[in-house]
């Protein structure tokens, strides 16, 4: 009959090594992932007992061994090894496009649509939104000043909240016991969370690199405890409240304080609540482009080049007499000042801070801003930063598996695209008639 | 000070210890092999103390009493799970960023740190867990209100830390895989070219570390009782600090610094404040990177282009 006659043709096709290396792949795959997510996520700890929910690991491992069978199969079609060749090249790649200046001048057009955009969003937001973008903005400093260290420096700072919470503390605790106001407060709160970078930086930059991340990690724990017990001078797990801003001494408030005079009775305008947020938003923004011209001007100075030298080879450095314990203390400190001025304004917007916005996952989330903006490039951190606390805001149903997505993004992105999903440029000089 | 109190913190202090040296031997290792600092290797200690819960309810939900058998089944199936977490995450995390430059594995393990806790939280809840005290039984020595307090499982760590202790050092001192382990940890490529396979022994001490981890987290959640998804954060950095006292990349280092950290923890904790004992642990950390970096029984650094 002719269908039998077939059958070994088609098993004889079926059965090629390729299918069957998929399949052996996929079973693995499946039984690793059953051992591994079997117990901590299929049955899920009730008082002294368990709730049996072996559906959830059997659905996840199942969709891991579909998804390795078929990856193991795409791999070997032309296609699958194109792409798998393209994989490969782009490693080997260095990564960064040199770009000459006047290739660069051509984009200035954009910048101003973008200014006139930022500063016209908060007149038409709503207060929610309002606050959204303040977030956004706070966020947007932070990976700036993170993105100094990790990205240009190369120095994986975990615990940047420590410098962040010195900032919010330094303002309130200025506030209780030296009166002192946001605008005298916002200098010194910077300088003493550089200092405190300093004094951290100093002995731990001297040593292999690796020693920072946990160094930094402990630190941002440090902080985050003194905070939390000494009750007697920051109010412990309580928090303690911040000022509120002001402009040229005149008050964000509906009736000023004795001796004062507030923003809408001098203006002669209606009294609006979201004025405050307004000015806040607005001076945050200023900051935000001012630190975008000082590192991007930095990176072309001599300090910005021995940062990213050094990031790329630090031996090589030490041999051609660059100082790398003051190089790199250079660039901690001044992401920690960052840091700082980024508390600054996280404190007097809430109003009121305790310790629990400084934990590590706010840690992590300035470095997965970092790292997704791709470590260096200046661009990339500013869009990271508004996409990762924009986009909570839209998916709020899927607030829980914040952290989660943050963790699997760092792993493939260093996996994938170590360079950043923008590709890092580097300004050239150009001489007329040197270069081809 | 009453030398009963004293004598009660040394005895905290010596199985807090126990404990931070098993957690530090997967630090000291890894590092020794890879040059990385494996920051996941914390969040392998809290996953065991989950699997170590899960398993004794569903053995007792099985009706078995044996408590000894009940044990020594959750000491296996724990080790077993807890390394294959640990091969997992060296497989998906570490191994494709061999070679790439020193940042990527770093910024790699912390996401995988991140997805352990957070995965856990989301499949376990965010509530403390525990487990019931299963061993009540205590030694005590004086009279009255000054007694010294010494419980069976406070033994049973030391113990069963010295003696996966021994056995790990006489795996790498006199087996094959142990040679193997110690030619890749000091040249990596030599090894290679004389025929180890290096990729298979960065594995297994990957493995190895999880799987003395997971001895860790069965020891402090009978001892305890309780624990969350979070634990592993504040235990991995303070058994870190006791891989870097103890020399790092040295095995026995790591059981020292572990003792000396946890006996000098409860010291403080019991003569100082308590609040602060986080605060001394990471602050010895510090200052032993600023005045001793090589640690007790490490050999300095010396880096090679």
């Amino acid at each position: 009959m002719p269908s039998t006659a077939a059958s070994p043709a088609t098993r004889g096709v079926r059965w090629n090594p390729v299918f069957r290396q998929a399949v052996l792949e996929a079973t693995a795959a499946f039984a690793l992932a059953l051992l591994l997510l079997g117990p901590i996520v299929g049955l899920v700890l009730d008082g002294y007992e368990v709730k049996n929910e072996l559906q959830r690991p059997l659905l996840i491992a199942a969709i891991i061994a579909v998804g390795r069978f078929l990856v193991t199969l795409a791999m070997h079609t032309p296609t699958g090894q194109a792409a798998l060749e393209r994989f490969n090249a782009r490693r080997r790649q260095p990564g960064i496009l040199v770009v000459s200046i006047s290739e660069n001048n051509r984009q200035r057009w954009w910048l101003l649509v973008i200014v006139a955009l930022a500063l016209s969003l908060p007149f038409l937001a709503s207060k929610y939104w309002l606050t959204v973008l303040i977030q956004a903005m706070i966020y947007v400093l932070l990976g700036l000043g993170l993105n100094i260290v990790v990205g240009l420096a190369g120095l994986l700072d975990l615990g940047y909240v420590a410098f962040y919470a010195v900032g919010a503390y330094g303002l309130a605790l200025g506030a209780q016991y030296l009166d002192l106001g946001f605008w005298s407060a916002l200098p010194l709160a910077a300088m003493l969370a550089a200092l405190f970078g300093g004094i951290l930086g100093f002995p731990v930059l001297r040593m292999h690199g690796d020693y920072l991340a946990i160094v930094t990690l402990g630190f941002g724990e440090i902080i985050r405890l003194v905070l939390n017990n000494w009750l007697e001078f920051t109010g412990g797990p309580n928090g303690i409240s911040a000022p509120p801003p002001q402009l040229f001494g005149l008050e964000f408030t509906r009736t000023a304080k004795d001796g004062g005079m507030s923003f809408h009775e001098y203006f002669q305008i209606s009294y609006d609540p979201l004025h405050r947020f307004i000015f806040i938003y607005l001076a945050l923004f200023l900051i935000v482009c001012l630190m975008v011209v000082v590192v991007t001007r930095l990176r072309d100075m001599p300090v910005g080049r021995a940062w990213e030298a050094l990031r790329e080879d630090e031996i090589a450095c030490r041999a051609l007499g660059i100082n790398h314990v003051l190089v790199k203390l250079s660039a901690f400190m001044m992401g920690a000042m960052v840091g700082g001025i980024a508390g600054v304004f996280f404190a007097t917007y809430q109003g009121f801070i305790n310790p629990m916005s400084f934990n590590f996952f706010e840690s992590a989330l300035i470095v997965a801003i970092v790292v997704l903006g791709g470590l260096g490039s200046t661009t990339g951190v500013i869009v990271a930063a508004l996409v990762l606390t924009v986009l909570p805001e839209l998916l709020r149903a899927f607030a829980d598996y914040r952290v989660f997505t943050f963790g699997v993004l760092m792993v493939s992105m260093m996996i994938w695209r170590p360079r950043g999903l923008i590709r890092p440029r580097r300004r050239a000089f150009e001489v007329k008639g040197l270069c081809p | 000070m009453d030398w009963h109190i004293l004598a009660q913190q040394l005895v905290n202090g010596l199985t807090l210890g126990s404990i931070y040296g098993l957690i530090a031997i997967g630090y000291t290792m890894v590092y020794g092999i890879v040059g990385m600092i494996n920051f996941a290797h914390g969040d392998v200690y809290m996953i065991s103390a989950y699997v170590t819960a899960i398993c004794l309810a569903v053995l007792f939900s099985f009706g078995i009493d044996s408590l000894p058998f009940a044990l020594l089944a959750t000491l296996a199936t724990t080790m077993l799970i807890t390394a294959a977490y640990g091969w997992t995450i060296e497989r998906i995390a570490y191994r494709p960023l061999r070679g790439a430059p020193r940042l990527a594995p770093l910024i790699s393990a912390i996401g995988m740190s991140l997805v352990l806790q957070n995965g856990v939280q989301l499949s376990q809840g965010a509530k403390t867990q525990g487990v019931p005290s299963l061993i009540p039984a205590t030694l005590r020595f004086g009279e009255g209100n000054d007694f010294v307090q010494i419980t069976l499982v406070q033994c049973m760590i030391v113990v069963v830390s010295l003696t996966s202790m021994a056995a790990l050092t006489w795996l790498i001192q006199r087996t094959s895989l142990g040679r193997q382990c110690r030619a890749t940890q000091q040249d990596r490529r030599m090894a290679a070219i004389l025929g180890i396979d290096t990729d298979r022994i960065i594995s297994t001490v990957f493995v190895i570390g999880a799987a003395m981890a997971a001895i860790a987290g069965v020891l402090v959640t009978l001892n305890y009782g309780s624990f969350d998804f979070y634990i592993g954060f504040v235990t991995g950095i303070k058994a870190f600090t006791a891989a870097v006292l103890g020399g790092i990349g040295s095995l026995p280092g790591a059981m020292l610094g572990g003792l000396i950290l946890g006996l000098s923890e409860a010291l403080f904790s019991g003569m100082v404040n308590t609040d602060y004992k986080d605060v001394f642990a990471f602050s010895l950390l510090v200052l032993v990177l600023i005045f001793r970096p090589t640690g007790l029984l490490g050999k300095p650094e010396v880096e090679k282009v």
